[in-house]
């Protein structure tokens, strides 16, 4: 072997929210560590398409993976989205009920949750769940209140654990496919489509692709099934129309359809669950946008279609064991497992993060903490969000606050900068998106996209045509005029 | 911070405020600061630079930035005080302006009357619904506009146009021109939603094929967009079944409808108007709030900016009259109220106590309408009536009334087929 080739001590594979952070909670770690996705950034999978629900834990099995990452996880979500300046807000969530037959599902889930040792669990009866929620349908009637539940940014969360991460040392090679895994003395040779590295432990977080890297490895034990969920967002005007997360009862198809605010204050619906074509089919379809908007105007009549301004699928990656599956492969060792995280995934992240770090620790026969490093990232509030004097203070200290990009969402030129430059930064018009919200609002970047890819072609250096609204292949210009 | 105290201040150098700010310099206003968001004046006339503008006001045809060349020149002539890269941030009831400049940074402008006249924007995909993948290669026809005549740089190769708006049809012939194939223009409507001058000089002319009571029901491709679905839509613009048809193509360009930035206005307390996503204004064009006027694309989506030039210069009329102290905004109201055939109207409410003898009513029908009257009606009686051979919604029309006609609460304007 060459001595060119990179030797790790841990490879994470795939940089979503799980990866993310199991990399960040690795880099406090002296142990060299690669974090690798094929993708142009992170977040690029479920971890950018779903709710942003941080769940109470109430209705997972008591015993199961599920329940205990997501009670521990829940616990972890404030102080962690604290430390990487990550929008969060515990708004509480209700899981109402229309009928008996409802009523019964909610006792059921109450119990399971009292069980599990959930706090802050409350049965309440219709009226007073409209009392919470002015804007529920008459026809609840009778709810289950959940105070721990919240709301997250799941882009951000994700986004700024891998720039944690990267501070810290660890290496993030994006657009990098894993494409074999062999394995070796004291551990695996790992092919790439960007060259060969090598790695004492490999941690598989490749969401709905990993059951084909655990097969790649010689484990491959599961199988895991894109299961899709579609959402309608709506107009920031919208928002605060509910202030919790409204659920309605669960079905055999998931947790079903509900209406909230979003942390970034829209308002969203949905998701519906169908089976994928594939592990790549991220496609919207008109009747199960419809039967969102249907099943949603259950819970609140106020729904107004008129206020879309986006719609997105993301895929769950459900796996055939019923739960979670975390842990060192029995027939492979040094290669660890976290798949088929599905909901309540994000809720559990912070807690798979730190188990799997203390567990890929003891493999490695102990990690030291790093002399130096930091659980923190350097960030600052939204201009958007900011008071008029911060706000006079950051164009003072840099007068780029004082140029709005985004007029929707009232981005600066200094942010969308800024987000190019951070570690892990933006590569891509989704990228810069994703960090600082230029593009998301009502007008959905028909306004800033030409001054964003401006910035990016400048920040990057490269020709307006190679700026990529996500991944390889979504070039936006095409050339020069002729 | 710094509270600067302002007699008039417009917001948005587009045709409708630079129309305005000349205006009111002429009717005498002295202290007159017209804002700008973009670091150049002249808003999206920017970018139009297709012909067939100024034939009313100057009676020639000018290019977009020809046009918007005319009134710059006046502005610095007339030393009239302009900000670039201020974005206003906010306004309040008491017209207060917060605004956001790299120089300035945040500086609030108390004024005594605010000309709204900040445009409007396109309707994004995502408020279309249109199922499918996310790819790159969707762009609103305006942002495709942008990018073909500021930049220079072309959208794709092969374009699909959904909407006959006309900037779409202006994109259709522009990017034909730059060698680019466009392969179809769909439109859900069972009539073209622009000029008519733009369909035979844009489409016609190239033999862009105008696909009617069609639309756009599945987006394919997963990094760039790779084709399109179209299929027949009914009478009620449902697809109909077993009328798809693929289309191979890289680009989308997205024709469907602007909607009148009024975000900032609506902070103000200003009221809307369902109809027209405007201010509700009375004939003076003066919100619900007083001292604040709209016109422009803001207040409705005009066919012409001739139109929204004069309609500009109006408002800056009624806004210098208000500040010398001459306004004669009187304290009954009449509602305009649009019947049978007609949208909208602007005004939405005659104020008397006008001494206008005649106001002019603008208005768009519903549907095409062939040989019509459009009537004024009082308490059932019909105050004013004017033939029409032929309403089209692309178009806007207006009739005047009589305002000592004019008696009880409303008047209604309808159109009614002979």
């Amino acid at each position: 072997m060459s001595d060119t080739v990179k030797k790790y001590d841990i490879i994470v594979i795939g940089a979503g929210v799980v990866g993310g952070l199991i990399a960040r909670s690795l880099s406090f770690y002296d142990a060299d560590i690669c974090l690798v996705d094929k993708h142009m950034d992170s977040a690029m999978g479920a971890s950018g398409a779903n709710s942003g629900i941080v769940h109470g834990g109430y209705d997972a099995k008591p015993g199961s993976l599920k329940a205990r990452f997501n009670i521990l996880g829940t616990s972890m979500m404030e102080e962690t989205c604290k430390m990487l300046g990550v929008p969060y807000k515990n708004t509480g969530s209700l899981v109402i009920a229309f009928g008996s037959d409802d009523e019964k599902e909610l006792d059921r889930l109450y119990e399971n949750g009292i069980a599990g040792g959930i706090e802050g669990l409350e049965l309440i009866d219709g009226e007073e769940a409209r009392k919470l929620e002015p804007a529920l349908n008459p026809t609840v009637t009778k709810a289950l209140w959940s105070k721990t539940a919240g709301v997250v940014s799941p882009y951000k969360l994700n986004i700024s654990a891998v720039e944690n991460a990267v501070v810290n040392g660890v290496d993030f090679l994006r657009e990098t496919m894993v494409t074999g895994i062999t394995l070796e003395e004291n551990g695996f040779l790992v092919t790439t489509d960007k060259g060969p590295l090598t790695t004492r432990v490999i941690i598989n977080c490749a969401g709905i692709y990993a059951d084909e890297i655990s097969a790649m490895a010689g484990d491959g034990f599961f199988n895991l099934t894109p299961r899709k969920g579609e959402y309608l967002l709506m107009d920031r005007s919208e928002g605060g129309l509910v202030s919790r997360v409204i659920f309605q009862p669960p079905s055999e198809k998931g947790k079903g359809v509900l209406v909230m605010t979003t942390v970034d204050g829209n308002l969203l619906i949905g998701p519906d669950a169908n089976i994928a074509e594939s592990k790549e089919d991220n496609s919207t379809h008109a009747s199960s946008l419809e039967y969102v908007y249907q099943t949603a105007l259950k819970t609140c009549s106020k729904i107004r279609l008129d206020k879309v301004i986006t719609s997105f699928a993301g895929l769950r990656a459900t796996p055939d064991t019923g739960d979670f599956i975390i842990g060192e492969s029995s027939k492979v060792p040094g290669f660890y497992n976290v798949a088929g995280i599905e909901s309540p995934g994000l809720s559990s992240a912070p807690a798979i993060a730190e188990h799997v770090a203390d567990e890929v620790g003891k493999m490695l026969g102990g990690l030291e903490l790093k002399e130096k490093y930091t659980k923190t990232i350097d960030s600052h509030e939204f201009f958007r969000d900011m008071t008029i004097e911060e706000k006079e203070n950051a164009i003072r200290e840099n007068p780029g606050h004082g140029r709005i990009v985004c007029r929707c969402e009232n981005v600066t030129e200094a942010e969308v900068i800024e987000s190019i430059r951070r570690p892990a930064g933006a590569r891509t018009v989704d990228g810069v998106k994703r960090r600082t919200r230029a593009g998301m609002g009502r007008c959905q970047g028909g306004f800033c996209l030409p001054t964003v890819i401006d910035i990016l072609s400048r920040e990057l250096d490269v020709d307006k045509e190679e700026i990529l609204k996500g991944d390889g292949g979504s070039y936006i210009l095409a050339g020069r005029n002729r | 911070m710094i509270i600067e105290e302002r007699s008039l201040v417009i917001i948005g150098a587009g045709p409708a405020g630079l129309a305005a700010a000349v205006k009111a310099k002429k009717k005498g206003m002295e202290d007159v600061l017209l804002l700008e968001r973009d670091n150049q004046l002249g808003g999206i006339l920017k970018q139009c630079i297709h012909n067939g503008f100024g034939l009313h006001i100057f009676k020639e045809e000018l290019t977009g930035p020809e046009f918007a060349l005319r009134y710059i020149r006046k502005i610095s002539e007339m030393g009239i005080e302009y900000k670039l890269d201020t974005m206003v941030i906010s306004i309040d009831e008491n017209k207060n302006i917060t605004t956001v400049n790299p120089q300035d940074g945040l500086r609030i402008y108390k004024a005594g009357a605010i000309i709204l006249a900040m445009g409007c924007r396109e309707r994004p995909r995502g408020a279309l619904r249109i199922p499918g993948t996310n790819p790159s290669g969707i762009f609103s026809a305006g942002t495709a506009q942008r990018f073909v005549n500021i930049e220079g740089m072309k959208p794709g190769k092969t374009a699909v146009i959904l909407g006959s708006g006309d900037i779409g049809l202006i994109m259709a012939r522009r990017m034909t021109l730059e060698g680019m194939k466009v392969k179809a223009v769909c439109e859900i409507m069972p009539h073209p939603g622009g000029l008519t001058r733009n369909i035979v000089q844009c489409l016609e002319d190239f033999d862009i094929p105008l696909k009617l009571s069609h639309t756009v029901t599945q987006i394919h491709g997963r990094t760039r967009l790779e084709g399109v679905t179209i299929s027949r839509v009914d009478e009620n613009y449902r697809p109909i079944e077993g009328t798809e048809q693929y289309i191979k193509c890289d680009t989308l360009l997205l024709s469907v409808g602007l909607i009148p930035e009024n975000e900032l206005a609506e902070e103000a307390g200003v009221l809307l108007d369902p109809a027209t996503k405007g201010a509700l204004v009375n004939q003076n064009l003066e919100t619900s709030v007083d001292g604040i006027y709209a016109c422009g694309n803001v207040l409705h989506v005009h066919d012409l900016v001739d139109y929204v030039a004069l309609e500009a210069e109006r408002a800056a009329e009624s806004a210098v009259r208000r500040l010398k102290g001459k306004s004669e905004s009187g304290t009954k109201r009449i509602s305009v109220i649009p019947g049978n055939g007609v949208r909208y109207t602007v005004p939405q409410f005659i104020d008397k106590g006008s001494k206008d003898e005649k106001i002019k009513i603008y208005f768009r029908s519903g549907s095409i309408l062939k040989s019509v009257r459009v009537n004024a009606v009082c308490k059932g009686k019909t105050i004013y009536s004017k033939k029409f051979k032929r309403l089209v919604p692309a178009e806007m029309e207006y009739i005047k009334i009589p305002t000592e006609d004019l008696k009880g609460s409303k008047v209604l304007i309808e159109a009614v087929e002979k």
